[in-house]
């Protein structure tokens, strides 16, 4: 039977309608849709599907809620171990976790859980939650970054009865999900309720503030977490990388994300968009830029690409929504150097042909040159999008935390980093990784702090 | 959130207001700088700290009138707030007592120096500070430099005031006069490069700081990366201050240069705004 083959997909908004604006693209369950695919679920003894979670929310107990027409109490099931389920939901790669591991895989389509857990968070967004306050006179605990690894190891952290501070270096909060994933792939309402839900733990967020030296941290309070997450984006080492109309991703979508250049000029930051731009890079950054392109004007994006579709490391579905809104893909070429007009503008992009060789270190096959295939693209805008570093300030400022060569903060099994007292998690340690890795660093090392204060007496 | 103090313009078009920023004033070093937000559809903009006091818990920053959010920045009066700013950002400047040092300002650079010029004095140093302008009506913190400074010298595009000429001039004959052991300038890109085309036949180490455009000032988006010594450099975590010899002011000044139409249009944008504002 065809319905058994397929999960129920979501309503999405049509593309010549979507690429207009930057409104959400996919509208969620209706809850008759998420009744029905709630129902599916076997309900299973031992749940494979809650091993693919790196927050370990209780996957069947939640769905059978909304199988029972409870969604808000299905939310609350899921914030027992997920304070952001109306962000997971919509960002996490569900299709190589939980949904990977769900037994039904085997047979035919796996529950679609990332779409439940947005349709349940949802339904408990309406209603109001119960504010809840720490207990004075506990332990204090800084932590650094407001993203997810910060924000769950805070939320976490309340909830245990601490006294929870957040510093924040920027003007808004939520770390790259504010100013990195855009507004129609995760609506920026969405994550300010997900932060008001941590303040209403008693968590208290500050922002404007830079945390430099964490020695001085540790005079305040009797831990800390360092959250701060991503930093200076890679470039190419190709000649004309500094011409103006070449972009890292990080900035263009600071640009519009953040800055709301979009809505130029009642918003005052610029942005400069051509008509054909070339997207570096294979990834969720890179399609992200390449869907913002299209909705600022660009006449022609392309998505410029070293290896092969299969090694592309973006979410399928962003793939197909990339291609869907037609951004054409140029796979096994990579750029070799660009070149401006008269007016210093960046105005043609050469590129060698690549082919894959043996696999690397990583287990992909390695692109190599193909001589004398060297041509030119005509371009105007390039977004540079092949990844980037841990944040640099933490480590440049704190010789006592210990950092790895790629500049990440090195930490245990249980996130604890060099210094007493100081853990770490999330892209500050794994290079650029995954929100659900993030908020599960997140999440140990609420816990970890919490053995490590309870042995040092520390806790009420 | 910090309340505006004081606040007076210095020359027609460069202001100077003190804001209450205890944390910041507690922290605050030479050459370091913070990123304001004046008004929320505002840019995020770089600017230097030009004096601090810890004990008031107040900061100094001087402006000068460039385009829209400067002129959102201008248009708060005492006793308002200024809704986002964040600091001290940046590497603090190198102080340490070299001998005799020759620090060059020019134009707004010419506040921008008065921190590293106290300093620099401050740690045994005998300074010798050069100040330029287009004329007399554009020097600005005269008094305040020369407290600090052994020599104060002016030249001024005019010869409204000091010598009718350039900074490098004046520097030339420092040079020439006494062995120099530093140089730093600070001021417009073609000021900053003069200096250093100077010294390096000399063989002076001078140290610039660079007005790279920024946005997030904290090390992620890389807008601020210039090169230096032929490799990118970042501004905001790895400067303002770069060795002057290494610098490429050639890709400097053509990425400074990237939204110059646009910053046209948002500032007509923000002039109709405040013509509405005032009635
Ligand atoms: C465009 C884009 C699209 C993505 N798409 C997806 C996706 O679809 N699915 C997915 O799972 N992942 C995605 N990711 C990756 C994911 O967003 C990150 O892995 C995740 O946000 C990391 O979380 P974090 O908490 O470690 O750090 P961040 O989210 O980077 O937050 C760190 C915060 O710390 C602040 N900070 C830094 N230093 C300091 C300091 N010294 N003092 C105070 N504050 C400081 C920063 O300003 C920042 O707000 C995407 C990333 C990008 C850029
Ligand atoms: C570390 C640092 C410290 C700074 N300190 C000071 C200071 O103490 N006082 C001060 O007046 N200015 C300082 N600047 C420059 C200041 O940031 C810019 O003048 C400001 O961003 C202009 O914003 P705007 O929106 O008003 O004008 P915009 O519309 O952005 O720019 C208007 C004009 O100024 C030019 N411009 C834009 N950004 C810069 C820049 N960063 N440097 C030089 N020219 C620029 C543009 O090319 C344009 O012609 C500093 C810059 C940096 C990077
Ligand atoms: S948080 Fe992510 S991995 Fe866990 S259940 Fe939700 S979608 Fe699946
Ligand atoms: S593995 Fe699949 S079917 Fe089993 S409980 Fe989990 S979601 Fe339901
Ligand atoms: S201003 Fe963004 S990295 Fe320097």
């Amino acid at each position: 039977m065809a319905e058994d083959k397929t999960n129920a997909r979501m309503r999405e908004r049509p593309v010549a309608e979507r690429i207009r604006d930057f409104e959400e693209v996919p509208l969620g369950y209706t809850a008759q849709q998420a009744v029905a695919e709630a129902k599916r679920c076997l309900q299973c003894k031992d749940p494979k599907c809650v091993k693919g979670c790196p927050v370990e929310i209780d996957i069947p107990a939640f769905i059978k809620l909304i199988a029972q027409g409870l969604p808000a109490e299905a939310a609350s099931k899921i914030k027992e171990t997920n304070s952001l389920p109306a962000v997971c939901g919509r960002v996490c790669p569900q299709e190589e976790q939980c949904e990977l591991t769900c037994i039904l895989n085997a047979k035919k389509a796996p529950i679609a859980i990332g779409s439940l857990e947005r349709f349940a968070a949802e339904a408990e967004s309406k209603e109001n939650t119960e504010p809840r306050r720490s207990a004075a006179g506990s332990a204090s605990i800084a932590v650094i970054g407001s993203g997810p690894a910060g924000l769950t190891c805070a939320g976490d952290l309340a909830k245990l009865g601490y006294q929870v501070t957040v510093f924040e270096s920027l003007h808004v909060i939520g770390g790259v999900l504010q100013y990195g994933i855009p507004e129609f792939r995760l609506p920026k309402k969405i994550v300010d309720l997900e932060v008001q839900y941590v303040k209403s733990l008693g968590v208290k967020i500050v922002s404007d503030h830079l945390v430099d030296e964490i020695d001085g941290l540790l005079k305040e309070y009797q831990a800390v977490f360092v959250g701060s997450g991503a930093g200076l984006p890679n470039f190419l080492g190709v000649p004309g990388e500094n011409l103006p109309g070449v972009y890292s991703a990080n900035e263009f979508l600071f640009r519009v994300n953040m800055m709301k250049a979009y809505k130029f000029p009642e918003y005052l930051t610029p942005v400069k968009i051509g008509k054909k731009v070339a997207v570096i890079g294979a990834g969720n950054v890179a399609m992200d830029a390449a869907r913002v392109s299209l909705r600022l004007g660009a006449e022609e994006v392309l998505i410029v690409y070293r290896r092969s579709r299969g090694e592309m490391p973006a979410r399928r579905e962003e793939i197909v929504r990339c291609e869907e809104e037609g951004v054409k893909f140029h796979l096994l070429t990579a750029p070799i150097a660009l070149y401006p007009d008269q007016s210093g503008w960046v105005k043609e992009m050469e590129c060698e042909k690549m082919e894959l060789g043996e696999p690397d270190q990583s287990g992909r096959r390695r692109p190599i040159t193909v001589p004398g295939s060297e041509f030119k693209l005509p371009i105007d805008t390039v977004i540079v999008a092949i990844g980037n570093s841990p944040n640099p300030l933490i480590i440049r400022r704190n010789p006592g935390v210990r950092a790895n060569d790629r500049g990440g903060i090195i930490v245990d099994d249980r996130q604890a980093t060099s210094l007493p007292g100081v853990f770490a998690g999330g892209d500050i340690v794994r290079g650029s990784a995954t929100v659900i890795s993030a908020m599960g660093d997140g999440k140990r090392a609420a816990r970890r702090i919490d053995e490590y204060l309870r042995a040092a007496g520390q806790r009420l | 959130m910090s309340e505006i103090l004081s606040r007076k313009s210095l020359s027609p078009n460069v202001f100077q207001i003190t804001v209450a920023a205890p944390a910041i004033a507690a922290g605050a070093r030479a050459g370091q700088f913070v990123v304001i937000i004046p008004a929320t559809q505002a840019e995020r903009i770089p600017l230097t700290i030009a004096d601090s006091d810890q004990a008031k818990g107040t900061i100094t920053i001087i402006f000068q009138l460039a385009g829209a959010t400067t002129r959102l920045l201008t248009s708060l009066q005492v006793g308002e707030k200024i809704p986002h700013i964040l600091g001290p950002l940046g590497v603090p400047s190198e102080i340490e007592k070299f001998g005799r040092v020759v620090v060059v300002g020019g134009g707004v650079g010419i506040a921008e120096i008065y921190p590293v010029v106290k300093a620099l004095t401050a740690a045994g140093n005998e300074v010798v500070t050069i100040v330029g302008a287009r004329n007399k009506e554009l020097l600005i913190f005269q008094s305040e430099l020369s407290v600090v400074s052994c020599q104060l010298l002016v030249a001024t595009d005019d010869g409204s005031s000091g010598r009718k000429g350039f900074v490098t001039e004046l520097l030339a004959e420092a040079i020439k006069e006494r062995p120099v052991q530093r140089v730093i300038a600070v001021g417009p890109v073609p000021m900053m490069k003069a200096c250093c085309d100077l010294t390096r036949e000399a063989g002076i180490k001078t140290i610039v700081s660079l007005n790279t455009l920024m946005l997030d000032a904290t090390g992620m988006c890389g807008v601020c990366r210039v090169k230096v010594g032929g490799e990118n450099r970042f501004a905001c975590v790895e400067g303002p201050d770069f060795d002057g010899h290494l610098v490429d002011f050639a890709d400097l000044t053509s990425r400074l240069g990237t939204y110059k139409d646009l910053e046209k249009k948002a500032d007509d944008h923000v002039c109709r705004l405040l013509r509405g504002k005032n009635g």
